[in-house]
């Protein structure tokens, strides 16, 4: 069983590598993003570092929300995804590889690049903890969570606006739970309870959206 | 054994065939015939599981597919219209993906398989540079590659030139014999004989019937 | 022991239950509008801190709890339609949501009313607002999803498996005001110990609520046997009914 989702998530990350537009694209966007604002805001420290945990996450989720895209849809036109779910495997779990090696290939990249850009925005080395950690724990909920809009939206024409408008409302608690563990990091208070909300957050994720995600491809391929 | 008792299939709202009952046992080979939009293509994704039947039920070896999808899988080799073979992977790495993935002859050479389909030199270069015929002979090898008795294939001489053709019918000849089951279509006349091909003949209603 | 629910699932045995129970949701409507209006805009006393100000309430309130009360619904029928598949369970879905996103939108739209004399903005990024906010755009994605599909089987069923994802959204807009400390007032009715509201300012609430739910029936049942026509129109009955009617009427 562990062999099957290696295999899915090697051959997800052998393909990836070789059409690398689509991991530097999403990646590209999220520090264009970032660096935009204090060109537009101003440059002042205070309030750049105010705003910074707000900027970087919505940033993070555009930029996911971009590389979406890439999920499902190549697999849907190639016939890949028919074989797929043609698998003496349970789909949930070949689908879970997929989810994983994107957020190797998206998630990881924003967790790289944010120190970075937490320089840009002046931000405090406690309250770059705070943002790495609830980012670490956040963009896993954002990929399962987006897959499923995904999948529900693969097989239609024009997909791209509705996965937004479905994948906003469902990504925007994990935003105010961050931004929230990030400002108590920054005035100095624990954060260690809304850690814990996003950490149960991303369990229920891992367990619940492989189905839900499975169902959905099987209402699209159909 | 395929049993199909009772299948309706409704596309948006139109019938497109009604209970349709029909039985392929093993060492058969059965070739669905009808004109284009009859349905074929739809007939071939219930069998699969990639659809759901507006009504009837789907068995292999008395089993309703929906309820063991896995056993059912473990069995079955699809190939469908699209190829299913991702153009930025070599031929190699396709055919290594599917191997580890499903049931597979133990022992097979994917050199060989692969100079069998014609592509010989062709092993290594990313798919996306190969002809449509050539990424369908790539699709193609998975049938010397996996091990499963029931192949479901939609129009698997698409693009394939009448040699290849040739292998193709020997090839489910061969698997008929040792036990399997070929279930396919296509627009070509097969040169296989009446005594081992059986067909079934799908027909456009007089009158389009709605749900 | 639910064998006396199986014959309604069939759209026909449902239409015409909904057609019986129709006018009976209507009346209900309209008494309760009219007697809950004129108790609560009128004759209830006007808050000391508020002023007048406070009888948006008796919207705002109802109009909030009944979009809640649509999707619970809407999650059940999702949960019916994708363990027993059963179409009757998502066009369900497809005739309650639009009524909920309105609900949803009346609750916003008063509440940034009942806001502007209160806390001196059109609109405050609270947690209880954003989460209702944040239900008009699962409504929303709901209704478009259900429309982007041609087929409306798979267009079902698509609806239904984002309903019951979006169902986790509900707990937290309902104790989203007890979780943070927000400008929005505390929970006064659905709360364990007694309502924390005088009985004259209660009882037209209540009446309100009421109103409001049967508003919600009655729309819904309209939706739903528009719905059922509309996706059962091949059917011979459907064509018995239209000829019956068309005798009917001339």
């Amino acid at each position: 069983m562990f062999n099957v989702f290696l295999q899915v998530v090697s051959k997800e990350l052998k393909g990836a590598f070789r059409r690398q537009s689509d991991i530097l694209n999403p990646v590209w966007f999220f520090i264009i993003v970032v660096t935009l604002f204090p060109l537009g805001i101003g440059t002042d420290p205070t309030l750049l570092a105010r705003i910074a945990p707000g900027i970087i996450w919505v940033a993070a989720l555009l930029a996911a929300l971009l590389s979406f895209e890439r999920l499902f849809k190549d697999d849907f036109i190639d016939g890949s995804l028919e074989q797929l779910m043609l698998m003496p495997h349970p789909l949930a779990w070949l689908v879970s590889a997929k989810v994983f090696a994107h957020w190797l290939l998206t998630g990881l990249p924003i967790l790289f690049v944010s120190p970075l850009l937490a320089v840009f925005l002046a931000m405090e080395v406690d309250t770059y903890l705070a943002l790495f950690l609830t980012l670490l724990i956040g963009t896993p909920i954002l990929s399962l969570l987006g897959a499923i809009g995904v999948a529900l939206t693969v097989g239609l024409r024009k997909g791209g606006i509705l996965l937004s408008l479905i994948m906003l409302p469902l990504s925007i608690p994990i935003l105010i739970f961050s931004t929230m563990a990030i400002d108590a990091a920054a005035y100095g208070q624990s954060y260690l309870g809304l850690l814990a909300l996003l950490g149960a957050m991303l369990v229920t994720s891992i367990t619940l959206a492989p189905f839900a995600i499975a169902a959905s491809l099987r209402v699209s391929v159909s | 054994m395929l049993r199909c008792e009772k299948l309706t299939c409704v596309r948006e709202d139109r019938i497109l065939f009604q209970e349709l009952d029909f039985t392929v046992n093993s060492g058969q080979i059965v070739q669905v015939e009808g004109p284009n939009g009859v349905g074929k293509t739809s007939l071939f994704r219930l069998i699969v599981g990639l659809s759901i039947p507006y009504s009837g039920t789907v068995y292999w070896h008395d089993n309703d597919i929906n309820h063991h999808r896995e056993m059912f899988y473990k069995h079955l080799l699809y190939l469908g219209h699209k190829t299913g073979i991702k153009p930025e992977l070599t031929a190699l790495e396709n055919l290594q993906f599917f191997q580890t993935l499903q049931p597979s002859h133990s022992n097979v050479d994917l050199w060989q398989v692969l100079a069998k389909v014609g592509l010989a030199g062709y092993e290594d270069i990313v798919t996306a540079q190969l002809s449509a015929g050539q990424q369908r002979r790539v699709a193609l090898a998975r049938l010397w590659l996996n091990d499963c008795p029931l192949w479901v294939l939609d129009e698997p001489f698409t693009a394939i030139d009448k040699s290849g053709v040739q292998v193709l019918e020997s090839l489910f000849i061969q698997h008929a014999k040792k036990g399997g089951t070929v279930l396919l279509t296509t627009h070509q006349d097969l040169s296989i004989d009446k005594l081992h091909l059986s067909k079934i003949i799908l027909k456009k209603p007089m009158d389009d019937l709605y749900v | 022991m639910w064998k006396w629910l199986h014959p309604y699932a069939k759209p026909e045995k449902s239409y015409q239950l909904a057609g019986k129970l129709l006018p009976w949701f209507a009346v209900v409507t309209v008494v309760t509008f009219v007697v809950g209006l004129v108790w609560g805009l009128l004759f209830a006393p006007a808050d000391y801190q508020q002023g007048d100000s406070f009888r948006i309430i008796y919207i705002h309130v109802p109009a909030a709890m009944m979009a809640m009360a649509a999707y619970s619904t809407m999650a059940i029928a999702a949960f019916i339609a994708l363990v027993w598949q059963i179409r009757l369970a998502e066009m369900n879905i497809a005739a309650i949501a639009p009524v909920g996103a309105v609900f949803t939108f009346i609750a916003l739209i008063t509440g940034a009313a009942w806001g502007k004399p209160m806390w001196g903005a059109w609109w405050v990024w609270d947690a209880r607002l954003t989460s209702e906010l944040i239900l008009l755009f699962v409504y929303l994605g709901i209704i478009a999803l259900y429309n982007a599909f041609s087929d409306k089987v798979l267009a079902g069923r698509a609806a239904s498996i984002l309903t019951l994802v979006g169902v986790i959204n509900l707990p937290i807009i309902h104790y989203s005001v007890v979780w943070w400390n927000t400008l929005h007032q505390g929970a006064t009715i659905m709360k364990l110990d007694k309502p924390s509201m005088d009985p004259a300012m209660l009882w037209p609430l209540m009446i309100m609520i009421v109103g409001f739910g049967a508003f919600l029936g009655t729309l819904s049942l309209m939706r739903f046997r528009n719905e059922i026509l509309a996706r059962e129109s091949h059917r011979p009955w459907v064509s018995v009914l239209v000829t019956e009617k068309l005798a009917g009427e001339k």
